[in-house]
């Protein structure tokens, strides 16, 4: 009949409308995705110049875990601990812009994305110079003998979770308040009519209902962070590496490819893990 | 009351719109089932119906926004049933107004004469602003406008093309009550004075009402009843009409026998008489129905030698039940002996003084206002609180 | 308690946000800062003030080559992602297809990977195929569109989902075809969508340093050379760079939303 007509031409424009986009995709994400799978189970005593062997070698995984172990357990602890401070720094902002900005929010939101306008790089740099042995920062801790005489933060894991944190903080932020904005004010204020405690109906009412974007902005922080390695590198030493680190390593300077899939593999698999893990504790299945 | 036989604007007979066994399926759902409808050239039209019965589907397929899965569609002669919506003489005023936010109100009423290269769009423009009283807010943007100006923007905008038929889905519903009495009279100011011909959707049956020479009471996708207002609410053809426009009093009966012009039936052990002409139903088991207006109650306990007249109807030995005041009428709940509440409606004309609760009274009424029904019918089949309540229990 | 609790959301709440933008922007004030620093050896530290890098921004040599071909990438990343992601979303909004699931996750799936698995399996796939030899301009590019383009799907998407489909239904009521609808209703009404993933996109392009760093070859764009050069110490132009994207951008977005307040989208 015409109805079913319509609904295949429609979907024929949907395909073609498809196509282009979801081929990009495929072809420069899914495939290569797919072969660095493959790259991790190659016979790793090969090399690019002579070519890998598919020899199915589960080992690689084990060798990837067990050298590399600290640097891996270290990305998923800065990064958890960055995901956490970054929402403690940025609820209470997403919150004053959603509910106590009133005609300065749209100004208070630019001022959120503004500092991500200049270069990631950049920015990781300042931090260096904040952070710095003779900063001011360092200096401050030092006279407030919360850093001993001679401490330093460059160069530690302080400075390290301080870059992630302070990079990733806007997709924190933006998710919170697009949630927290869609909250009724009306709903607060009935629930402080019935519970009268401004903490309580907090906990009882605007957490709940702004689980969405909590959820959505710690996957945000946490999934970039774990990954990253120019925090570790620009403001941390050696000793500081995380994954992210080994794999750029691994694939650009040693040229071990099976080991560098290996290890990427693994951060995917933990991280999809963990976030899995978490959406269902949430008990949200709206990712995006 | 709207004079019915008042010829449709002179010059253009033969202009209907007209709907043949049109139906409409949404997978195995049946929206509109096998309709056929005539709506005439100038009429003020109204599709009256409760959400899902079928009423805003038949209006898109007039519109093109829907294709019909069977039945044709023609306005003047004209199959129009597979055209795409910018090839038919029609235009819509839809229920949110759909107004364009990006372009201001002049060029929103411009829209449809700019699509179809008219000249003098500026003077049609400001024209059609006047008429709705709009003049000046041209250029102004549809958010800065407050409900009530953006439902005339939209009603502009439809009419400046002057469609053959003007389609209105629900177009008061977003407004406050007081609006929308002013609105009801400004709508029907308009269709009058521009002579199109008007098919409204609403699921409003006093607006329907007031608006309209012509109702069609839709229900589960198939027209109830079509007539006059006066027709429908005197003489409801199926239960569902008599409760959803306005509210009845519905009484199982048996049909005894006849006369001249009425059919007679027994009701719990009472004699009623209804005229041939309202009777849907003239054997068997009916529901013998009346409207709580149309019921007086006098003191009861057995009659006070006022006993029925010839054309009178009565039902004996009920006890009031509830008493609401509202002002221009008092709203009376009357048990009767075989456990049914009656609705009583009583003008407070200070004749009398009211009843109480427990009074004792009997209910009298012109047998002229009786109708019957079939009595295989639901008796609460429209009836939007009994719904309502039944629903909230089952939940 | 009520009212310490209302004085404390009233008040405290927003002190707080306060002290957190400051913490945001204490780099960017270091990057202004550090754009007039008369730099001596040590790179990180604050040695006195100067002119001398703004009147000088160019002076290091390649910097101001990389600046422009991060320009180059990010305007061609940004027209290739902005308009495959465009008709995907509306593809996805609009349009009834197989496999809508599988879509969806394809296209959830890049925002989710880090970034060195992306770009370091992208280098994969160059290689087996036997493209690192030839590496550079293209392979940076076509890495750019890839991830910028979930961006964008999920950007105009948002956008479009939430227009009214009513309002195409009454353009074509008023007789616009499928096309002037399209162009007279559709885009002008989904187009701050695709406005702001283009921008997205472009700073994503602009700013990539992990992804483009597995698949430069040769070419050298702007994070490439700040990394580069944050090995031997940064020359205070890289900030004069940085202060003049922030108050560009920041000009843009403020110019933006003041031209959207005077005509309400």
């Amino acid at each position: 009949m015409s109805a079913a007509d319509t609904g295949r031409r429609t979907s024929r424009t949907g395909y073609l409308l498809l196509l282009p986009g979801l081929l990009w995709l495929v072809v420069f994400f899914l495939v290569p995705t797919i072969q660095l799978a493959a790259t991790s189970l190659y016979d790793p005593s090969g090399s690019l110049d002579s070519g890998y062997a598919m020899t199915w070698s589960f080992s690689n995984y084990w060798d990837a875990l067990s050298t590399f172990r600290a640097p891996f357990l270290r990305s998923l602890l800065y990064a958890a601990v960055a995901t956490v401070l970054a929402l403690v720094l940025a609820y209470p902002l997403a919150y004053a812009i959603a509910f106590k900005a009133g005609r300065w929010k749209n100004l208070m939101l630019v001022l959120v994305i503004a500092p991500f306008f200049t270069s990631f790089l950049v920015r990781t740099l300042a931090w260096k110079s904040i952070l710095s042995d003779n900063g001011f920062v360092a200096t401050t801790l030092q006279v407030l003998h919360i850093l001993g005489p001679g401490g330093r933060l460059l160069a530690t894991s302080v400075a390290v979770v301080t870059g992630l944190t302070y990079n990733f903080l806007p997709f924190m932020v933006l998710p919170l308040y697009a949630s927290l904005e869609k909250i009724d004010l009306r709903l607060i204020e009935a629930s402080s009519d019935l519970y009268a405690d401004a903490l309580t109906s907090f906990r009882k009412v605007t957490l709940p209902l702004s689980m969405p974007g909590l959820v959505a902005g710690t996957l945000l922080t946490f999934i970039p962070a774990a990954g990253d390695y120019i925090n570790a590198e620009l403001l941390g030493t050696p000793r500081q590496y995380m994954i992210g680190n080994v794999i750029d390593n691994l694939f650009l300077v040693q040229l071990d490819y099976p080991a560098a899939a290996a290890c990427s593999v693994v951060l995917m698999a933990a991280i999809v893990v963990m976030v899995l893990v978490y959406v269902r504790r949430a008990g949200t299945e709206e990712l995006v | 009351m709207p004079d019915l036989d008042r010829d449709p604007v002179p010059g253009h007979a033969g202009a209907d719109l007209t709907l043949t066994s049109v139906t409409k399926r949404f997978g195995s759902f049946t929206a509109v089932d096998d309709l056929d409808l005539v709506v005439e050239q100038g009429r003020f039209f109204a599709l009256l119906g409760p959400s899902g019965c079928g009423k805003t589907t038949t209006l898109r397929m007039v519109a093109g926004l829907e294709e019909p899965t069977r039945g044709t569609i023609t306005i003047a002669g004209k199959d129009i049933s597979r055209l795409k919506p910018y090839k038919r003489p029609v235009n819509t005023v839809f229920q949110s107004y759909a107004l364009f936010p990006h372009l201001d109100i002049f060029e929103n009423v411009a829209f449809g004469l700019r699509r179809r290269g008219v000249k003098d769009v500026a003077g049609q423009v400001g024209r059609m602003l006047e008429l709705v009283e709009l003049g000046g807010f041209g250029k102004r943007r549809p958010g800065q406008l407050s409900g009530g100006q953006q439902q005339r923007v939209a009603l502009a905008r439809a009419l400046i093309n002057r469609p053959q038929v003007l389609l209105l889905d629900e177009p008061l519903g977003a407004l406050d009550l007081k609006l929308r009495r002013q609105m009801q009279i400004e709508l029907k100011r308009i269709q009058t004075e521009v002579g199109i011909t008007f098919v409204h959707v609403t699921h409003d049956q006093e607006e329907a009402m007031t608006m309209a020479d012509t109702i069609a009471v839709m229900n589960h996708g198939v027209i109830e009843q079509l007539g006059s207002p006066g027709e429908l609410y005197d003489s409801p053809a199926t239960t569902f009409v008599s409760n959803f426009l306005g509210q009845s009093n519905l009484v199982k009966a048996e049909v005894v026998g006849r006369d001249a012009q009425d059919v007679l039936v027994d009701a719990h052990g009472s004699r009623l008489a209804a005229p041939a002409v309202r009777a849907r139903r003239t054997s068997g088991t009916v529901w013998a129905g009346v409207r709580p207006e149309k019921v007086h109650l006098t003191g009861g306990a057995g009659g006070d030698g006022s006993a029925p007249g010839p054309g009178a109807n009565h039902l004996t030995g009920g006890t009031v039940s509830d008493v609401s005041f509202i002002g221009v009428s008092t709203q009376y709940l009357v048990r009767m002996p075989w456990g049914q509440e009656l609705t009583v409606f009583e003008q407070n004309s200070g004749a009398r003084d009211s009843f109480r609760v427990g009074d004792r009274v009997d209910l009298r009424w012109t047998s002229e206002h009786t109708f019957l029904l079939d009595a295989d019918q639901d008796a609460h089949a429209g009836d939007e609180s009994y719904a309502a309540l039944t629903e909230g229990a089952a939940t | 308690m009520s009212r310490v609790g209302r004085w404390v959301t009233e008040h405290a709440v927003m002190a707080v946000a306060m002290l957190v933008l400051v913490y945001m922007f204490l780099p960017i004030f270091y990057v202004v800062l550090m754009s007039f620093n008369d730099q001596g050896r040590l790179a990180y530290e604050f040695q006195g003030f100067t002119l001398a890098n703004w009147e000088d921004p160019c002076g290091p040599s390649g910097m101001c080559g990389a600046v422009v071909k991060s320009l180059q990438i990010g305007f061609l990343a940004t027209l290739g992602a902005t308009l495959l992601g465009t008709l995907v979303a509306f593809a996805l909004v609009r349009h009834r297809f197989r496999g809508r699931a599988a879509t969806s996750l394809l296209i959830f799936l890049p925002m989710a990977t880090p970034e060195v698995v992306m770009g370091s399996s992208l280098l994969a796939l160059f290689t087996s195929v036997g493209l690192s030899g030839s590496l550079g301009f293209w392979s940076i590019l076509v890495a750019h569109i890839m991830f910028c383009l979930s961006f964008v799907v999920v950007t105009v998407k948002a956008r479009l989902a939430g227009l009214d489909s009513a309002m195409e239904q009454a353009a074509m009521d008023l007789y616009a075809n499928e096309w002037q609808t399209f162009w007279r209703i559709t885009f002008p009404l989904v187009f701050p969508g695709i406005m702001a993933a283009a921008l997205l996109s472009f700073s994503l392009s602009f700013d990539d340093f992990i992804v483009t760093n597995f698949n430069h070859g040769n070419t050298v764009t702007f994070p490439m050379y700040v990394w580069g050069a944050a090995q031997r110490g940064i020359p205070p132009q890289v900030n004069v760079v940085g202060t003049v994207m922030f108050i560009l951008a920041l000009a843009l977005v403020l110019g933006g939303s003041l031209l959207q307040r005077r005509r309400p989208a």
